[in-house]
């Protein structure tokens, strides 16, 4: 019975440590790694191309002999480029959009929250267009903006309205046209989320102030309002960025159009690259989109510490 | 609780109000399926006839259904694609939330950082290397390829990882000392534990993938490929002036999802609001 002396009772325990931690490792690698090999081959190297790309002339259908490296030529002509800079303009002024859908919808929920009956009914209703497919609901809407016998300007024309908007039709009305569609699609998720925020708001705050005798905008403005301020803040950040996204109603709807009214950024990398085939020049859009994301993550950051009343 | 056989009459106001707001967002779905009821000639009448005069359903239906544009095919396909997507996205999130969340080595707390990062991207910005890469690698033009794209979700990895380090540690510590590996412990005790934020980001996910029109547009060329969001505005295109065969259309690829939804609401809205998630 000497062989157990022979390993000291000391490094026992060590190795099957080292073993077990090794074994963890593994562990950790094989559960982690279906993910991380997708995540790598469809993000993180396409991320990597679409930098690379940004740098190159190329044609898709030249074949890769057909690559030319021209540096920061791209975005030099995108920064002289009419047509991209007015869909930037676009995007800006679709930003509009946020605080409209945003205070509309704090306001249902404030409503909903507690003042009316039927709640459940409501949160459905409002719901329906965030969850509804988007080319239906677009087509929808295509149809009753329908310029001449659409039931929205029938409607419009039948309380006295005689020259009623020409809508996506018209290129002075397009922009807003999707812009208010937007917002109707946008409330639904906005209301529940300022929902989920008002139920973390503790009841006492607001007996306290019935004692005080406050009035109903009184609690709104000084409990309501400025506890929902980190809600507000998220919502305006991801409303920002998803407004940077848009494509789906755009391409379904105007394809940019009329004349470039509708073009935003989105919009304008897909035709660069799908319509005219312009990989390189679409790429350098692409690294542009992902700077203007970048930034406003990064601003959420620094202005989270600042601002957010928690 | 003296209001409770009352009728406070500020609260039915307010509901009277809000039940006449949500009529504009109520109009335009009940518009889409009388029309899609009406005879061609009577979609436009005004004032609109809300329940139609002359019933054409059947007919506007089966040509959608059966006709040029079979929309049963689609269906299949949207489907086929959507309940797989949820299959695989659903265990490769819990598998990496797992990992990443469970099991202690060292690497784990950089690589999620770096999965995590990858959600700034904007999928749009990274089209046009992924088409590259699917022409090359023969993805293009087939369902797998499509189901490949959104089977890798970072949201759905996040969001369950939450989800699992609420399971308490001492559950894994006592299945090790049983003598349980990772893949037993986390299959008999961690996921049955987090089941329901699975079915959450499990309904989530299907409607982001019916949903899904971008993906579609771009890596399918194949007609009898389509999903409902593609076929839908091929159709749309193609039947021009048909406005009641496009609203059947329309009809067609909004219910089922109103379907999932109704029956999953309380799961929808908790698990939007929990996660604050956007598709």
């Amino acid at each position: 019975m000497t062989q157990p002396a022979a390993v000291p009772e000391a490094v026992k325990p060590a190795r099957r440590r080292l073993s077990l931690s090794a074994g963890e490792t593994l562990a950790g690698f094989l559960f982690v790694s279906p993910m991380l090999i997708g995540v790598t081959v469809l993000v993180l190297l396409p991320i990597l191309a679409a930098l690379a790309l940004s740098l190159a002339d190329w044609n898709f259908v030249q074949g890769w002999d057909g690559i030319k490296w021209i540096g920061f030529e791209n975005f030099r002509k995108l920064w002289d480029d009419p047509a991209f800079i007015r869909s930037i303009r676009n995007n800006f002024l679709f930003l509009l959009a946020v605080p409209v859908y945003m205070l509309i919808s704090m306001v249902l929920a404030v409503l909903i929250d507690r003042y009316v009956y039927w709640k459940g009914f409501f949160k459905v209703a409002y719901f329906m267009p965030y969850i509804s497919n988007i080319v239906a609901v677009a087509v929808v809407w295509q149809v009753l903006f329908h310029p001449s016998y659409g039931p929205i300007n029938e409607m419009l024309q039948a309380i006295g309205i005689a020259n009623p908007p020409k809508w996506i039709a018209d290129p002075k009305f397009a922009l807003y046209s999707i812009m208010m569609i937007t917002v109707w699609i946008s409330i639904g998720f906005n209301l529940i989320i300022y929902i989920a925020g008002l139920q973390s708001i503790p009841r006492d705050l607001y007996e306290a102030a019935d004692i005080d005798g406050a009035s109903a905008l009184v609690k709104f403005a000084r409990i309501t309002f400025p506890l929902l301020s980190p809600t507000s803040f998220f919502l305006l950040v991801t409303g920002i960025i998803s407004s940077f996204k848009v494509f789906d109603i755009i391409a379904v709807m105007t394809q940019g159009g009329p004349i470039g009214s509708t073009s935003l950024m989105v919009w304008y990398l897909y035709d660069q690259a799908f319509n005219n085939l312009k990989i390189g020049y679409a790429s350098s859009v692409s690294v542009v989109l992902f700077l203007f994301v970048f930034l406003i993550t990064a601003g959420q950051w620094i202005a989270q510490k600042k601002w957010v009343n928690y | 609780m003296a209001t409770l056989h009352r009728l406070d009459w500020r609260k039915a106001v307010t509901t009277a109000v809000l039940f006449a707001v949500s009529l504009l967002f109520l109009l335009p779905f009940l518009w889409m399926l009388t029309t899609s009821f009406k005879l061609e000639k009577d979609v436009f009448v005004y004032p609109i006839e809300w329940i139609p005069k002359q019933w054409n359903a059947i007919a506007n239906y089966k040509e959608v259904w059966f006709g040029r544009y079979p929309f049963y095919i689609y269906y299949w396909n949207s489907i086929k694609v959507s309940v797989i997507t949820v299959l695989v996205s659903c265990t490769t999130s819990s598998l990496a939330a797992y990992g990443f969340s469970k099991v202690r080595f060292k690497a784990g707390k950089w690589l999620f950082l770096i999965v995590l990062a990858t959600y700034m991207v904007p999928s749009q910005a990274i089209l046009v290397p992924q088409f590259i890469l699917y022409r090359n690698i023969g993805l293009f033009d087939s369902h797998f390829g499509l189901i490949l794209l959104s089977s890798f979700s970072v949201l759905g990895t996040f969001m369950l990882r939450q989800f699992f380090m609420g399971v308490n540690q001492e559950y894994i510590e006592s299945a090790k000392i049983d003598g349980a590996g990772h893949l037993r412990t986390f299959w008999s005790i961690a996921f049955p534990l987090v089941k329901p934020a699975v079915a959450t980001y499990a309904i989530l996910r299907f409607i982001w993938t019916w949903n899904d029109y971008q993906n579609p547009l771009i890596f399918l060329r194949t007609d009898g490929l389509y999903t409902i969001p593609l076929a839908m505005q091929k159709f749309t295109s193609m039947s021009g002036e048909f406005y009641s065969l496009i609203m059947a259309g329309a009809v067609s690829a909004i219910v089922p999802l109103l379907i999932v939804f109704i029956i999953g609401q309380k799961s929808v809205i908790e698990g939007i609001a929990l996660g604050g998630v956007k598709g």
